[in-house]
């Protein structure tokens, strides 16, 4: 950190003891960045600024929220009714965990698409992975909040999840309920848990850009920094297009927090949970779909495994496996941009997880143009993992790249536009 | 970067086609409501008073005596443009539980305009031993919680028909063909002129139906109208902040471009 | 620091000021939205602590007088604090019209206090430091005035709830009340 003089003796007088100001102006201000970040190098600070709606909104709604199963229900409504601009702080909460995913999951893609996982950054991408699981368990017990039936319901069939586990696994559900089915004790722990997650998720975001910062940004052409030429300060530059970037997000976002805020929900959710009554018809969350498609793809038991805990292994390690991604892709190259073959089979994936989660929202026995949706669903969870442990590592060693630029300011330059 | 547009764009493509597949799969659990046209549709959509009033008097004449409204206060009613002494009449009209007293005893009181709509059974249990087991849904949220929300109620309350032949009735059940399953426990609500508009509207089914659809959408989602309102300007404020970043981000950037 | 300003690129043969002060407008005006909208969105965070709407409409209540004898006293729940109602004897209320208003930390004549001489009907809440005041059971201690007593610091209230010795600074204050009837009010 070289350092610096500062005029103001109070900041002086910080500074000396807690360089935090030099600390802000290396990391935030002349932070070195390749110039040529194209837009969806918008999406990591995005998520970062939800996290903050996120806790923010939350906050407030705890102080008038009563995790209680007679109350739970009702006490979300009179935020709805009664508590001032309850309405709105509950809709952006809602919405901004499907806005939570949406900009995560665009930021996990980039991050396939341009090779962002691989040499030097491999912890780095490891430690997104963590946080993708934190925001799932904060999500999942977020929405068991309102009790509502699709929450009761989902709590009930996601927990029932760990009873796959050989021998201990009925234990362990009791466990989680805190009881014999979905009741009191386990919205409170819930509550509890769901109030502190986003804090681990805050501090694993830090230390997420602290990785991030060691071997600075990864970039469309996935070339290293050579040089100063390669790089602008991430101030103003990527400030202000952050910043533009963020006011774009926040059209769309508010668009559908003011006038379309039930779209990412469930009619059924705003009936008050029933433990005797199952909705006809039960979802989860969008952002859950894929993950579900793959859990019902499994009907088949496997030698003596079965059925029931292969789907739940398959559910889970379709997001562990991809902590191996740096090491199943043994290409050097880094941007798909340069890699002919590969660039195909990334979007045949995101198709793939797109075919995934529109399974995950029909019933498994549903009909598409005489196709069984659940056949669908094993082709499809079939790809998925046939993609990442076969197709990648494959690809990686077969194909022949396309010539790389010698840097980032050769690449940007000839064109005249980046 | 133009190239991972263009397929970003074959993606996206591929996922709307997938919706509209999916939309037509689900048509089967019952019929589909036909699409009515609400004041409160739309971007600037409002509730129309004078609709919700009459929609009120068919709720708390009709509706009320099985459903309850349990969520929605009497002071609630000045949303839909009830005077307060209106609202006032309305709520000591209704007896109120409260208690206990000195002598430890829960009594019945009338309502004030702070008291949620008085519940026209005790419990779920007393409700269900009323109405042949079969338990009439609180209605405070029911726009919300049907798919198709307030074309639905119409369409509910529109739908009563003889069963088709060869379609098996449960004892004391009705034939409706916008319920899911078709059967329904509950009567046909609404008859001709069951219910006298002050405004002269003429009661027929079809109009009891639109009216008390928009009062229960309004009863559901009270906050609407200062939502959209909100909304409006918080959108304009948005796209202009939005075009003022563009406009420095550009440039900012001219010396790097 | 580099400022947006000095970033590189303005050349000594152009015109630098016109471009600079182009740039500088354009970033204050678009910082000052920004900032301007963002303290707009902190509102409904701070608002929504306010008291909700089922709150405030809690906020009036009825009290039936007819059963309360004289020299009796009632504690009723307002808006979750006790207000003291007693039905004063004719010695209590002479007490009270005599004290002299040079006497009074708080001066305040009892009239001023009542709508009628006998309902006296005040917050029970010390207005010293918000601590509930003795002297609504007749074995209570009474303080000094034959009123009331705060056992937290010792504030001493006469027959009509005026301060007269300790640290609290106000009498007992007087609710927002009216009587409906003879033996109803509705305090609120």
């Amino acid at each position: 950190m070289a350092a610096k003089s500062y005029s103001n003796p109070i900041v002086k007088w910080i500074e000396y003891r807690l360089p935090i100001f030099s600390f802000l102006d290396h990391e935030l201000n002349e932070y070195p960045t390749p110039r040529n970040l194209n837009y969806w190098w918008n999406f990591g600070s995005l998520a970062g600024i939800i996290l903050v709606i996120m806790i923010a909104t939350g906050i407030v709604l705890a102080m008038s929220y009563m995790p209680h199963v007679n109350y739970a229900f009702e006490s979300v409504e009179r935020i709805m009714r009664d508590v001032n601009y309850g309405w709105l702080l509950r809709y952006i909460h809602s919405n901004g965990g499907s806005a939570f995913f949406i900009v995560v999951y665009i930021h996990l893609f980039r991050g396939m698409y341009y090779g962002s996982y691989k040499a030097p950054r491999e912890l780095l991408w490891i430690i997104g992975v963590v946080i993708l699981l934190a925001m799932m368990a904060t999500a999942f017990m977020g929405y068991v909040l309102p009790w509502g039936q699709m929450s009761f319901w989902a709590a009930t069939v996601i927990t029932n999840l760990f009873s796959a586990v050989p021998l201990v696994g009925e234990s362990i559900v009791t466990w989680l309920w805190g009881g014999f089915s979905v009741d009191n004790p386990t919205l409170n722990r819930f509550y509890s848990l769901h109030y502190l997650l986003p804090f681990v998720i805050f501090a694993l975001v830090f230390v997420h850009l602290w990785a991030l910062h060691v071997h600075k940004s990864n970039n469309p052409t996935g070339v290293d920094i050579k040089g100063p030429q390669d790089t602008i300060p991430f101030h103003p530059y990527y400030t202000i297009k952050d910043t533009f970037g963020l006011g774009a997000f926040m059209i769309v976002f508010m668009f559908f927090v003011f006038f379309a805020p039930n779209f990412f929900g469930e009619p059924d959710n705003y009936i008050k949970a029933n433990p005797l009554v199952t909705p006809a018809h039960i979802v989860p969350e969008w952002y859950f779909l894929p993950y579900y498609a793959i859990l019902r793809a499994i009907t088949f038991d496997i030698w003596f495994i079965p059925a029931k805990l292969i789907g739940v292994a398959a559910m889970f390690g379709s997001i562990l496996i991809l902590l191996f991604l740096p090491w199943l892709d043994r290409s050097k190259v880094r941007s798909a941009t340069f890699r002919p073959i590969y660039k195909q089979v990334f979007w045949v994936f995101v198709v793939d997880c797109i075919i995934l989660g529109w399974v995950g929202a029909n019933t498994p026995d549903a009909d598409f143009h005489g196709v069984k949706m659940l056949w669908i669903g094993q082709a499809a969870t079939f790809y998925y993992f046939f993609h990442i442990v076969i197709l990648i590592p494959l690809i990686s060693v077969l194909e022949t790249p396309r010539a790389l630029p010698d840097s980032i300011s050769q690449a940007v330059t000839p064109g005249g536009k980046s | 970067m133009n190239a991972m547009r263009k397929r970003l764009g074959a993606a996206l493509a591929v996922l709307v086609a997938l919706g509209l597949a999916a939309g037509a799969a689900m048509a089967a659990e019952g019929g589909k409501p036909p699409a009515q046209t609400w004041s409160f549709d739309g971007l600037f959509g409002t509730y129309d008073r004078a609709a919700a009033q009459r929609g009120f008097l068919v709720y708390n004449t009709v509706c009320a005596a099985c459903h309850s409204l349990s969520l929605v206060a009497y002071r609630n009613l000045d949303g839909i443009g009830f005077k307060d002494d209106a609202i006032k009449a309305i709520a000591a009209a209704k007896e109120v539980p409260d208690g206990p007293n000195d002598q430890g005893e829960m009594f019945n009181r009338p309502g004030r305009p702070a008291d949620r709509f008085a519940r026209p059974f005790a419990n779920d249990n007393a409700a269900r031993a009323a109405n042949n087991g079969a338990l009439p849904p609180d209605l405070s949220l029911i726009t919300k919680a049907r798919k198709g929300g307030a074309d639905y109620i119409h369409a509910l309350m529109v739908g009563y028909k003889e069963p088709p032949t060869g379609v098996q009735m449960m004892e004391g059940m009705q034939y409706n063909a916008y319920f899911p399953g078709n059967q329904i426990a509950m009567a046909p609500p609404l008859t001709e002129g069951q219910v006298e508009y002050a405004d002269g509207t003429k009661a027929t089914v079809a109009q009891m139906a639109h009216d008390v659809a928009t009062f229960l959408t309004w009863a559901a989602e009270p906050e609407m109208e200062e939502r959209k309102r909100m909304g409006v300007k918080v959108l304009l404020f948005l796209i202009v902040l939005t075009a003022m970043l563009y406009a420095l981000k550009r440039q900012i950037w001219t010396d790097v471009h | 620091m580099s400022d947006s300003a000095s970033a590189g690129g303005t050349t000594a043969d152009m015109p630098v000021t016109d471009d600079k002060s182009r740039r500088d407008f354009l970033l204050i005006s678009t910082a000052t939205v920004g900032v301007v909208g963002t303290a707009l969105a902190c509102w409904p965070l701070i608002h929504a602590m306010n008291p909700a709407a089922d709150t405030l409409a809690l906020a009036s209540t009825e009290v039936d007088l007819a059963p309360v004898q004289t020299g009796q006293s009632i504690t009723v729940v307002w808006r979750g604090k006790p207000v003291f109602i007693r039905r004063r004897t004719a010695d209590e209320i002479k007490t009270a019209e005599a004290v002299p208003m040079d006497k009074l930390i708080d001066p305040q004549p009892d009239k001023a206090r009542v709508k009628k001489p006998e309902w006296l009907i005040m917050v029970g809440v010390c207005t010293h430091l918000g601590c509930i005041p003795l002297g609504q059971k007749p074995n209570d201690p009474h303080g000094e005035f034959g009123g009331w007593f705060c056992p937290c610091h010792g504030s001493h209230y006469d027959t009509s709830g005026r301060i007269r010795k300790g640290p609290a600074p106000k009498n007992l204050e007087i609710p927002p009340y009216q009587f409906v009837s003879d033996t109803l009010i509705r305090i609120g």
